[in-house]
């Protein structure tokens, strides 16, 4: 690309919310709105008549408010795409509809709009051309819920993730292996021809992200570079669903103000703000907040142009364009730009950082790492079901007591391996038995045997960075991943395969060249796949199955050499035990680079509060902001931007509370400020005296530092100046609320 | 106005009723697939007019009886000359070179009730109704005798919202000869192997999990039913006379209310519940 031609990034959703209501905030609808509409219109998602015409209709409410036969003449339509084949008699339809909505909000038009579009059939599929192995032409489509295939818009066949076992490509011929059906002993290998090797590959690529981020509940570790292999070592990077869910719903913020620009070529305010902000002052104000508050979107930047997000697909002249999609994502690069897995990706620059030029790359590495240390955080937090994986854990925990949200959470650890480059760490986990597959590239599949021994390898998540995982090149020929079902089965209903699943483990599989004939369909291809036993080669290359709980188990065996003591003093699970060690590289997007180190432990907050700060030295930076999230309910915090040097959140959980710590560590005016707000939630039927148990955390606290101030503020919150002296000063906000 | 039927919560909703007379001709010239008693007309008027009746009295549908066709033997059959989902209906173009005439006098019905009608043009399609199973989430298309790949397209063109997925039918004249929807998330199924089979196939298919009715008769296991505002949960299903063993097994549901409808005439000659009639809701007039 030249220099000299303004580039351009357009928004993409790369993974469509199958249910979009659960979003938290409708800014991420409205965004979500702005790609179904783009989608719509171009063709990609395809619908009725009647359809077009009630979506089209709710765009016009969200974008124009109520119907006003004044100022909506017979044309006002014309101006909008709907559809791609818009007739007269469309556009009559979605102004009669218009009409009937007189009085919804913009807000509820989108939601209107996404209730209707999520239904559709081909909502969120992601279409690939292929022939079958009697080149046919078929469809496949990658969702949510597996591979769809399709021939002439009809489905002839779908293999829902957990019964896909393997999924390779090799030039430009992509497999899968499905389980054996019923009655069926073997394996079964079907592959499909794509036009090149290139077209292979994304398919295979966005088969790998989708089962990651629908499926599991945390990305799998990129396969460890082995010498002289040709395997790609892709892995799906970001957050997946359930991270996102998770994350999200910590948010604990004002819903973002945004406008809605009209994807007509005129710009109109529907909330009453004054007219002609520009959309670069528009898009300012909440990628910040929406970046550290780790919301249900991240934007995605990339300052490097003078993007525009892009609405609806339009340009500002208002004729519909077909934007170029870069997908950053997609292609090696730039994954180290991302920021984060996310339910929606933005990307667009210039939203708030066009002076950083140089610290750019360091701005997105910072913003890796904090999102690294996020999601490692992330993946060591239990569901909110303690009595289910406590009943599931094999590995001895007495220690713990009931409820046992228990969180180690060891950063400093995670730390050391990523500077040493480090990239994987095995973990033997007894509690797993079962399968490994073990790739190994040229082409060779070799399958390690099922074994019924209960040993497996493990590897815990603690890759360097999050663009890690993009260590490959577009050449590579072959491919595999191995989609794993590491989520918990409970959570995103499984199929039926479970049983089958046990069943098979219990005769040795053979090696098989498989002609299968699924119902319903002639797309098989009897593949050969070079399998041979390969067990020796399990220790270097496990890849791992890991259960949630397994995840946990690991990293709470890691830990508890270190924690046992801590643990004797956990009381009813309400317990979270957080060592962080703010190393170098979470501020790095200011002169000079290093800061030194600060400690902050903070254990239980019902047995003891221990907040240690050291002294920070004074950095002085040219740094602009990044974000800084204003607590609501702090009045000593004012609301003065600052730069925040690290956001965490932690949450554990026990039967009947919920704390989540945020931690967030700011530089303002010179001085370093470390904030610890724990919000315990009361939830449950439990007996908890809301006013006593504040009492007692007020009680210890001071027990713990004499010279504290404190003062409750409203809505039960308590705000405790811990220290204060002349570089630093460290906050305890103390939120309880019933649930 | 809900859009795309208002979801799954509506399905079954129902305001009209097309119909149609049976000719006198049906005894001898309908189609039949197995040879066996006659037709006792008399009695299959009779049955057809209580049909009629309890779409009609009893639960307050608007009904448009088509009068009978001397000339097309097999006109009663409503069900297959064409597929209404919401606002749009697709004119068939029947299996049987002897029932593509039975479209016409469906299409006068279905203009006349404002629907978006999309006609099957194409000569080398072939669509029956009988074998077009929607479940308020998707279609399930038969590939019998009477259905082809082509007419199944052409469905999944007229109908763009929903997935369409292809269900091989052996052994059976339609794909509802053996199923049908008995409730929002139900699918009542026959026991034949043919059935399960077809069964195992749509489950496949589909991302979504139906329950299932498992009834002892496959022709049993085609039943109607509907969601009426007043009523709730409707079912339409063949009395116990005929299908003892089945009836058990509706009269386990407790939510529905339980029509028993006797169909023992038409069935000589393949004839469903659901052949007998193409239900249509009509939203409020915009």
């Amino acid at each position: 690309m030249k220099r000299s031609l303004p580039w351009i990034f357009t928004f993409n959703v790369k993974f469509y919310p199958p249910d979009p209501s659960q979003l938290t905030e409708d800014i991420t609808r409205y965004f979500l709105c702005l790609q179904l509409r783009q989608d719509i219109a171009s063709g990609r998602l395809p619908c009725s008549f009647v359809t077009h015409a009630l979506l089209g209709s709710y765009t016009l409410q969200a974008e124009l408010g109520d119907h006003d036969p004044e100022e909506h003449r017979s044309d006002y339509i014309s101006e909008f795409q709907f559809a791609p084949n818009q007739t007269q008699e469309m556009e009559e339809k979605v102004a009669e509809l218009h009409k009937t909505h007189r009085g919804l909000t913009p807000a509820q038009a989108d939601s209107q709009f996404l209730e209707n579009a999520k239904r559709l059939s081909m909502y969120g599929v992601d279409l690939h051309h292929a022939k079958d192995s009697e080149g046919v032409d078929i469809m496949l489509g990658v969702c949510a819920n597996g591979l769809l295939i399709y021939k002439d818009r009809l489905r002839i066949n779908r293999f829902a993730w957990p019964k896909i076992l393997k999924i390779s490509y090799k030039r430009s011929n992509f497999y899968i292996k499905v389980r054996p059906a019923e009655l069926e002993q073997f394996e079964s290998t079907i592959g499909f021809k794509l036009p090149n090797h290139r077209a292979a590959k994304r398919l295979w690529k966005v088969c790998v992200e989708h089962h990651t981020f629908f499926r599991l509940v945390s990305p799998e570790q990129p396969p460890k570079a082995k010498f002289l292999t040709l395997g790609s070592k892709f892995r799906y990077s970001g957050r997946t669903q359930a991270q996102t869910r998770q994350a999200s719903n910590l948010i604990d913020r004002p819903a973002p103000y945004f406008e809605r620009t009209s994807s007509k070529r005129v710009s109109r305010s529907l909330d009453g703000a004054p007219m002609g902000i520009s959309d670069q002052s528009l898009l300012r104000d909440f990628p910040a907040t929406a970046r550290q508050a780790a919301g249900d979107k991240i934007l995605d930047l990339d300052a490097a142009g003078q993007a525009k997000l892009k609405e609806g697909g339009r340009e500002e002249d208002g004729s519909p364009v077909k934007t170029p999609q870069l997908e950053l994502t997609q292609d090696g690069k730039s994954n180290s730009l991302r920021v984060d897995g996310e339910n929606i990706y933005v990307r667009h620059s210039n939203l708030m950082l066009e002076d950083l030029d140089k610290t750019q790359d360091d701005l997105l590495k910072h913003q890796a790492s904090i999102s690294e240390l996020k999601r490692n955080f992330m993946e060591s937090t239990p569901e909110p079901r303690p009595n289910e994986w406590e009943k599931r854990r094999i590995t001895p925990l007495s220690l713990q007591t009931q409820g046992s949200s228990h969180e180690t959470l060891d950063i400093v650890e995670e730390k050391k391996q990523a500077e040493v480059g480090i990239e994987e760490t095995l973990v033997v986990d007894e509690t797993n038995k079962g399968k490994m597959q073990v790739a190994t590239g040229a082409g060779e599949t070799c399958k390690v045997e099922e074994h019924l021994s209960k040993k497996d390898s493990s590897s815990l998540p603690s890759d360097s960075s999050s663009s890690s995982s993009s260590s490959e090149s577009e050449d590579e020929e072959v491919g595999e991943y191995q989609p794993h079902h590491r989520a918990t089965e409970e959570v995103i209903r499984e199929e039926q395969e479970e049983e089958e699943d046990m069943k098979r483990k219990e005769h040795e599989e053979k090696i098989q060249h498989v002609e299968a004939t699924p119902e319903g369909s002639k797309l098989n291809v009897p593949v050969e796949h070079t399998q041979v036993k390969a067990e020796d080669l399990v220790q270097e290359n496990a890849v791992t199955i890991a259960t949630e709980e397994k995840n946990l188990s690991e990293e709470i065996k890691q830990d508890l050499g270190e924690e046992k003591e801590e643990e004797q003093l956990r009381l009813n699970g309400d317990v979270s035990h957080v060592d962080i060690d703010v190393a170098p590289q979470i501020i790095c997007c200011s002169e000079p680079p290093v800061v030194k180190t600060e400690m902050i432990t903070i254990s239980d907050a019902t047995q003891r509060t221990e907040i240690s700060t050291k002294e920070v030295p004074i950095v002085q930076t040219e740094t602009k902001t990044i974000t800084y999230e204003s607590p609501q309910l702090d009045s000593s915090a004012g609301g003065n931007a600052g730069v925040l040097l690290s956001a965490q959140t932690i949450t554990s959980e026990s039967i009947s509370t919920t704390t989540t710590t945020h931690i967030t560590k700011m530089v303002k005016g010179g001085v370093s400020e470390t904030r610890i707000e724990k919000r315990i939630v009361i939830t449950g039927d439990a007996d908890i005296d809301h006013d006593e148990a504040l009492a007692q955390a007020i009680k210890e606290a001071k027990e713990q530092h004499p010279d504290i101030k404190y003062f409750r503020g409203k809505n039960d919150t308590v705000i405790m100046i811990m220290k204060n002296c002349n570089h630093s000063k460290s906050s305890l906000l103390y939120r309880m609320h019933r649930a | 106005m809900a859009g795309l039927g208002g979801g799954p919560a509506a399905f079954g909703r129902c305001t009209h009723a097309v119909v149609r007379a049976l000719p006198e001709s049906l005894c001898r010239q309908a189609l039949r697939s197995a040879a066996g008693p006659e037709v006792d007309f008399a009695r299959a008027e009779r049955e057809h007019q209580l049909y009629v009746g309890v779409l009609r009295g009893k639960l307050g549908l608007q009904v448009l009886e088509l009068p009978a066709d001397e000339s097309l033997p097999d006109c009663v059959f409503v069900e297959d000359a064409a597929v209404v989902c919401e606002e749009t209906a697709l004119l068939t173009r029947p299996g049987a070179p002897s029932r593509r005439k039975e479209v016409e006098a469906m299409k006068r019905a279905l203009e006349s009730l404002n629907l978006n009608i999309v006609e099957m043009v194409d000569e080398n399609a072939t669509l029956d109704g009988g074998d077009v199973l929607f479940t308020g989430r998707e279609f399930f298309v038969g590939l019998s005798r009477r259905t082809n790949q082509r007419g199944a397209e052409i469905l999944a063109d007229t109908f763009k919202d929903y997935a369409v997925s292809t269900v091989p039918v052996h052994d059976a004249l339609h794909l509802k000869s053996f199923c049908s929807m008995a409730g929002p998330n139900l699918i009542a199924i026959g026991s034949s192997e043919a059935a399960q089979k077809a069964l195992k196939t749509m489950q496949q298919m589909s991302d979504h999990r139906y329950d299932k009715l498992t009834v002892p008769d496959d022709a049993a296991a085609n039943c109607i039913y509907l969601n009426i505002p007043s009523k709730g949960h409707v079912l339409l299903h063949r009395a116990p006379e005929e299908y003892p063993e089945s009836a058990k097994v509706f009269e386990k549901l407790k939510d529905h209310m339980l029509i028993p409808i006797a169909n023992t005439e038409l069935e000589k000659v393949d004839g469903a519940l659901t052949c007998c009639s193409v239900l249509i809701n009509k939203s409020s007039e915009l």
